[in-house]
């Protein structure tokens, strides 16, 4: 009784029970997508630049923020006393544990009237089909010609040509100025689309835009003449009209509705750095084929060739050459052959011919008698004593008489002197 | 270059572009001889080559039309 059970359940510290019943409050469909109308009190403007403020009425308050990035958008000027709509979400400052409003847009509380005319507008020309999802045309993925509709001043112009510049300078852009606020911006407005639809060759796709500014600034766009004038025109049309939250008639009747201007020129063209990859890619590929038939050719060619050398005239010709050169080559060998047994032969028969030379007998000191008519003495019987001869050497021939008288045989048949 | 049937420098980037995708697809298909396959392969190069001028050079051209209301009427001005 004194003191809590000792094994009681588990008690949550402060930090996560306090993240429970955040996530309960963002979890909440409802809290995180509400309107609520109030009057300002404690406004603040801290030095971050987020607003800080409280929504009363008679019987309650509700404390609000507006972060830094939205407050530059609110064209209203707050103050205390003020009577507003405020839109946000509810979620909880975990440090303080007090829920409040994270406002992302703010209207005059009379707004609530345009906003009611806005609701039975959009519910008349839906009705009517002109929102239909069908009747969207598909923005051409590479326009030539592009116009715009927006004013000529302003700065959003400038952001869309920026940016088409930046991204795809391959198309013409044609602006058709228009004011795009007060009661002549609609027909203006109008008069621009015309315009553009009147050009030759139509342009590809039409932008419509204007930079940001309170629900009252954007009202031309909510404006039927403008609404069917998109919905209707010609070309396809790209809306790009004030900030991301804001929506206006204008972008359910284009075929693309893109959060700004800005938006609307990149939703207009691809970057041009893809088309350089697209190139690149298409050229990639004429190499690759080009370089695969041309392997293929040469593998073919080598097989070709492969083939002809063996089927080839020209090696049975060469073949019939070697046969032929070693035919040559043998008869050759043969004839020298040949030459060289009949050189032998010769050298044979000189020698023969040297050893009946009658000269070479004298060489070897021989010598030979004729007598007085010239006739070879072979016989004692030729010559007679006294009788003179005549005798040869080697190297000439001298004169003898025979001085004893012939005798036949043994021992030498001739005398000198 | 000889046989261009379009001179590629008058080109567009879309008309360049367009017939180096035929080209390309030809150049897969592997019908043609290969003298014609170089040839088609020399006009490629070439239009590849426009495209990626085009692509480097262009310039955003703007121009500005007058819109008049009532008779809706344009005059055009650059």
């Amino acid at each position: 009784m004194r003191q809590p059970a000792l094994f009681g359940p588990a008690a949550w510290s402060v930090a996560e029970l306090t993240r429970y019943i955040r996530q309960r409050l963002e979890g909440d469909e409802l809290l995180q997508d509400v309107w609520v109308s109030g009057e300002i009190s404690n406004f603040k403007r801290a030095t971050s630049g987020h607003l800080y403020f409280t929504l009363k009425d008679s019987a309650a308050a509700l404390q609000c923020v507006i972060w830094r990035s939205t407050a530059q958008r609110i064209r209203l000027e707050l103050q205390n006393g003020l009577a507003v709509d405020a839109h946000g979400a509810i979620t909880l400052y975990e440090r303080d544990g007090s829920y409040q409003l994270i406002v992302s847009s703010l209207r005059l509380a009379g707004e609530g009237q345009l906003y009611l005319e806005f609701m039975r507008l959009k519910a008349e020309l839906e009705a009517e089909g002109l929102f239909d999802p069908s009747r969207k045309r598909p923005i051409p993925e590479r326009p030539r010609r592009i116009g715009i509709v927006t004013s000529a001043t302003g700065a959003a112009l400038q952001d869309m040509l920026n940016t088409l510049a930046n991204r795809y300078r391959l198309a013409e852009v044609v602006v058709a100025p228009a004011a795009v606020q007060g009661v002549e911006a609609p027909p203006q407005i109008t008069a621009a689309l015309g315009a553009l639809q009147r050009l030759s060759p139509l342009p590809d796709v039409i932008l419509v835009a204007r930079g940001g500014g309170s629900l009252e600034d954007l009202w031309a766009f909510n404006d039927e003449r403008v609404v069917r004038a998109v919905a209707n025109c010609a070309v396809p049309v790209i809306s790009g009209v004030g900030h991301e939250t804001d929506f206006t008639l204008t972008d359910f009747a284009a075929d693309l509705r893109a959060p700004t201007p800005t938006g609307a020129a990149v939703a207009a063209v691809p970057p041009q750095s893809d088309m350089q990859y697209e190139l690149a890619g298409l050229w990639q590929r004429a190499e690759i084929a080009l370089l695969t038939r041309m392997q293929g050719e040469r593998a073919a060619l080598d097989e070709a060739a492969q083939r002809m050398s063996w089927a080839s005239p020209l090696r049975r010709v060469q073949m019939e050459r070697q046969a032929l050169d070693r035919l040559v080559e043998r008869r050759e060998r043969a004839a020298q052959q040949t030459l060289a047994l009949r050189r032998v032969h010769v050298q044979g028969l000189e020698k023969r011919l040297a050893g009946v030379n009658p000269l070479a007998v004298l060489q070897r000191g021989y010598a030979w008698v004729s007598d007085a008519h010239g006739h070879l003495v072979r016989s004692v019987g030729q010559v007679q004593a006294g009788e003179r001869v005549e005798v040869r050497v080697a190297d000439g021939t001298f004169g003898a008489q025979v001085s004893t008288p012939p005798r036949p045989a043994q021992g030498s048949p001739k005398e000198t002197e | 270059m000889k046989k261009n049937p379009v001179d590629i420098e008058s080109m567009t980037y879309e008309q360049a572009y367009a017939e180096l995708e035929q080209v390309v697809a030809a150049l897969e298909g592997d019908q043609s001889a290969l003298e014609e396959s170089l040839a088609l392969f020399e006009r490629g190069q070439a239009l590849a080559r426009r495209c990626a001028l085009l692509l480097d050079q262009a310039e955003l051209r703007v121009r500005q039309l007058r819109v008049e209301l009532g008779t809706l009427e344009t005059g055009e001005e650059d």
